[in-house]
Formats: C-alpha cells, structure tokens, sequence
C-alpha cells in the first residue's frame, strides 16, 4: 500500500478487514505523520501513542481471530485511528479544555460519544487543541498554543475544534470528533477545507462532553468527506439514560447510496445568508454549489429565514448565560486549579481569576450579568424569546425546502492576531452558523471551492431535526462529481 | 455604559478575582456587547413564549434504583486537597 495516511477513512476499514494494513502499522504512519508535522501545526494538546499502539494491537488481534471466522461480529470500526477534541472526556487521558483551571484534570470517565467509538474499535491517538471551554473562533483562545492553518501557516484554523479540523486537513488522523455550540465544527471545517458534521441537538449524547452552553451543546465529526463522516457518526448517535438531552429517537442506517442525481431534493436559499461584507469569491463558490446541485436535478427555492439578525446577540446571552451557571463547578474545592486562601469564597475567587483565561472571564461576566436580578427580563428572557421566533423560522422554510443551503462563513480564514482586541468582531465570525444551534437543526458544512490566496471555502447544509441523512446524501453526491474535498495542504 | 462598581459587582456574584486592568476591560467590552445586544428590543415578543430547550418535551423520568457509580478513588484522584478521604477546605462556615 502506499502511503495509508491518504486513504479515505471507509477505505482503512476495508483494508484493516482485508489484512492489507495491520492497525498497528496505520496507527505507527499515523504517529511518524504528527512527529513531522506537529511542530508546524501545533493541533494537539496531548498525545497518547502508547495507548493507541496498545489499543492498535488489541484490534489486530481481533482482526486476526475474525478473519479466520468471518462470522463472528466484528466491532465495526476495529483498528481505526482518531483523535479527539480536549473537551471530550476519555477516560484516563489528560483533559484540559484548552483550560490552564483543569491543566492535570484526568478524567474518571469517558464521554459516551468516546465510548461509544472505543467500543466500535478505534485506536485513540490523542487531545486536540480548542479554544477555552470551546469559547472562540480562532483556537486562539486555547490557553496552552496557537494552532495554524495547514493551507496558510499565518491563518487561524478556526474554531473551536480548531485542532480537530487542523488534523483531518493535514492527515494526521483520519477522522476527529469535534463539538459545536455555535459552529464550532462547521467554522473549522470550512477554515480547514475538510467535511463537518454538527447533528441535531440531542442526537449525540453529552454525557462527558464538559458543558459550556447546555441547550446548544452538540457532539459532531470532523472527516474528510461526507461518507467518511457518515460512517463515524453512526456510531455515536442514540438515546443515552446518562444524559436526558439524548432523545430516544431511532438511529437509522446512514447508508449513502452513490447516487448521481438529487432530483426530488428542495434546497432553500435564504436571502439574509447573502449579505453585504461576505466576501465575493465566498459568495460565488456558494452560488456555483448550488447551482452545480441544481444541475444535478434538484429543485432550488428562495425563502427567508426573517429573524437571522438577531441570532448573534440571541446567541452571546444565551450561550454565557448557560456558561455561568456551568461553569461555578471550578471553584478550587473538587479538581481542578486551586490557590490557596484560609477564606473559602476568597479560595474560589483566586482560583477562577487565576485559572480562567480573558474569553471565559468575558462570557462568564457577560452570562451572570445577564441572569442578574434587574437585567434577567431585558436580556435572558428576551433572547429566549427571540430564540423562539428564529426556531419558527427555521420549522416555516422546511415546509417548503428539505435542506437550507448557506455559506459556513462570511470570509475564508483570518489572521492570526487579527480579531485580538475586539470581540465582537471576533463574535461576527460566527454570524452564519449560531443559527442552527438555536433551533437545534442539524448542520453539515463541506467545502465547494478555494479563494484567490488558497484558502479553502464552505457552504453548509441545514436540515430538519434528526434529518442528518438528507444531509450528508446530498453531500455525498456533490462530492462524487466535485475533487474539492481530495485536495490536501502540501507537506 | 456600565459602571465600575457594576463590574465588581457582577464579578464577586461570579466568585472572578479580577485585576484593575481586568475590570476596566471588561467595563468597556462588555458595555459594547450590551449595546449591540439592545438590539433584541425592537421586537414585540409580548405573545411569544420564551425557548429554553429545543426539543419536544419528552419523559426523563426514570425508575429510583441504585446503581453503581465511582469509586472513592476516582473522584478524589483529582482532588487538589484530601484529607481523610474527603475534600480539604477552609472553614467555610464562622
């Protein structure tokens, strides 16, 4: 075989099947990749090539056995590496959230979504850099390092699963778990040129994925194509009694047929995702999409989505408000960063204002001001109801469309240090995606082209609740005519 | 505009030690976020009610049986004090 590192991840489950490659040779290519591209990169957080060199023969072992009797059950995903963003606990792996408050945090647990996948088999190859707590755009907000931008090494990779994205772009893992608040895998993903998926708010258990906004929070993948990302997200979807977000809807087979058409599929444009100050060749990669899917034999409908404007002020109360309350659990007492005081409160004080960084501080103020007695009707409960009326927006269009077509960003990937003294401009990043958090919709983000400097562009696809399947077929057709999501950054 | 004793204020309910420095940042950050959130009250929403989760209600109720949970170690592993197999505190309580 050549080099394993290109191959797609549905093609390494079939070669790890067949015997062309051990998993502990996948995982040893794996590992020398990250070695040489790290340094550049700086997408993990930790590394734990021992643990996955012993999972990786485990499941040659298990390959092994299965093969002289090919009836057995095979876990499906045997032998396959990931990585994992550092806000998903595994059990015995250093955890930090890109947080210096939980820098020695060992987990006594794993996330559901992270057992799920180790009981499916995968090798485990380490914690990828994200923004603190997941608050960010940029990954620059990560208290440990800066993550670049494998197609422009002087450009953020996005955020917050930055280190995800940055991982699957330059193939030094296969495929990578992500999580997404606000966009937090489809922003990087549009960054970073890879496919991302965020699934519906309760399709993926939260159980272990440590809490920043709880209404909004969801598992997602980050892979190399939507068939790629099919096939992970398989096996994480489903009712979880540890957590009562994780409805007990059927999981469905998330077969993608190699279908050349999309006739019969109803794509919704809406006008407030074309706007002024999108960058041109963002906006024409996106209409050309669209356009080629319209080719293929879908039908292509103007709607209005009328309240999107106000998703992003609804989003930052909504989003801190939840981060407040979750976040009192620091407080110096149970684990996590402690400065010692002979005053309890003082205790916890010093230890929040010691291992807390500028951007959790700014969104933990931002929330408890906006719960506080006086302000709570004014801000809270007014963006709740305003959450409302974008919600509704969302259940009108798909009435009349089965997908919502939008670009992921209004610009391709910023500087680093660009957004560093005002947040807000920082917040506006997040225009497109905040969205579909706030009415729970699934959201597949894929790229359809590159600017003129290189840099990879998204559109994403929106879809009705627990409809991720419309999603990534309609992904998976565009990407059987287009090469956009085989190009890779040179190293 | 908000005021520096709003900061603090809004800091000690959030148990933030804060710097100077800190608190007049975020005097001035978090006054620009607010405006730009006053934006939210142009809209009528007397007859909308508000969304606090986005999915339709469903039973989360569940049989009250015990069953298994951590050990002991576990959860004091990373526990910044322990003493006698329970967290370390100061007296928090005169």
């Amino acid at each position: 075989m050549g080099n394993v590192c290109t191959l797609s991840a549905v093609e390494l489950c079939q070669a790890l099947r067949k015997g062309e490659v051990s998993s502990r040779a996948l995982t040893r290519a794996y590992l020398e990749r990250i070695d040489a591209l790290e340094p550049k990169l700086q997408a993990f957080l930790t590394l734990t090539p021992d643990l996955a060199l012993q999972q990786a023969d485990l499941a040659d072992q298990v390959l092994f056995e299965w093969r002289k009797d090919t009836a057995r059950l095979l876990p499906p995903l045997t032998g396959l590496p990931i990585v994992i963003k550092d806000l998903l606990c595994q059990r015995g792996v250093r955890t930090t959230c890109g947080s210096r408050i939980l820098e020695n945090f060992i987990p006594p647990y794993s996330a559901t979504a992270v057992q799920r996948l180790l009981d499916a088999g995968v090798v485990t190859l380490g914690k990828t850099n994200t923004d603190e707590f997941a608050m960010g755009s940029s990954t620059e907000n990560s208290a440990y390092q800066i993550t670049r931008n494998p197609w422009n090494l002087t450009r953020v990779p996005g955020g917050s699963s930055g280190g995800s994205a940055a991982a699957v772009a330059s193939a030094m893992a296969p495929l990578a778990l992500g999580t997404d608040t606000g966009g937090s895998v489809r922003q990087p993903a549009a960054f970073c040129g890879v496919t991302g998926l965020k699934p519906t708010y309760g399709r993926v258990p939260r159980y272990g994925l440590i809490a920043y906004g709880s209404s909004l929070d969801s598992v997602g993948v980050l892979a190399r194509s939507a068939a790629d990302a099919a096939m992970l997200f398989q096996h994480m979807a489903g009712y979880d009694p540890l957590d009562a977000s994780a409805m007990d809807v059927p999981v469905p087979r998330y077969s993608l047929q190699d279908k050349r058409d999309m006739r019969g599929l109803r794509i919704g444009v809406p006008e407030q995702y074309f706007i002024t100050g999108i960058q041109h060749e963002v906006e024409q990669a996106v209409r050309n999409a669209i356009t080629a899917m319209q080719g293929l034999g879908a039908e292509v409908v103007e709607i209005s989505l009328p309240h999107t404007k106000y998703a992003l002020p609804v989003y930052y109360l909504i989003a801190p408000a939840e981060a407040s309350a979750n976040l009192a659990r620091y407080d110096g007492v149970r684990f996590g960063l402690r400065v010692d005081d002979p005053n309890m409160t003082a205790l916890t004080r010093k230890s929040r204002g010691a291992g807390f960084g500028p951007e959790v501080k700014r969104r933990i103020m931002l929330g408890t001001y906006a719960l506080s007695a006086g302000y709570y009707d004014a801000y809270y409960g007014q963006a709740q109801k305003v959450r409302t009326l974008i919600k509704q927006d969302f259940e009108k269009a798909f009435e009349q469309v089965d997908v919502i077509a939008a670009p992921v960003t209004p610009s391709t990937a910023f500087k680093i240090g660009e957004h560093n003294e005002d947040p807000l401009a920082m917040y506006l990043e997040d225009v497109f995606t905040l969205p579909a958090n706030l009415a729970g919709v699934p959201g597949l983000a894929f790229p359809v082209g590159f600017d003129g400097e290189g840099l990879p562009i998204g559109m994403q696809l929106m879809g009705r609740h627990f409809d991720e399947q419309t999603l990534l077929q309609a992904a998976h057709t565009y990407q059987l005519f287009t090469d956009w999501h085989t190009r890779r950054p040179e190293f | 505009m908000l005021t520096r004793e709003e900061v603090e204020h809004i800091a000690a309910l959030a148990r933030l030690e804060l710097s100077a420095e800190e608190t007049e940042l975020y005097r001035r950050q978090l006054s620009a976020i607010l405006e730009y959130a006053a934006s939210l009250q142009e809209l009528d929403t007397s007859e909308i009610a508000p969304t606090s989760s986005v999915l339709p209600p469903h039973g989360v109720l569940r049989p009250d049986e015990p069953r298994p949970g951590l050990s002991l170690d576990d959860v004091l592993r990373n526990a910044p004090r322990v003493d006698q197999k329970q967290f370390r505190v100061p007296p928090a309580i005169e």
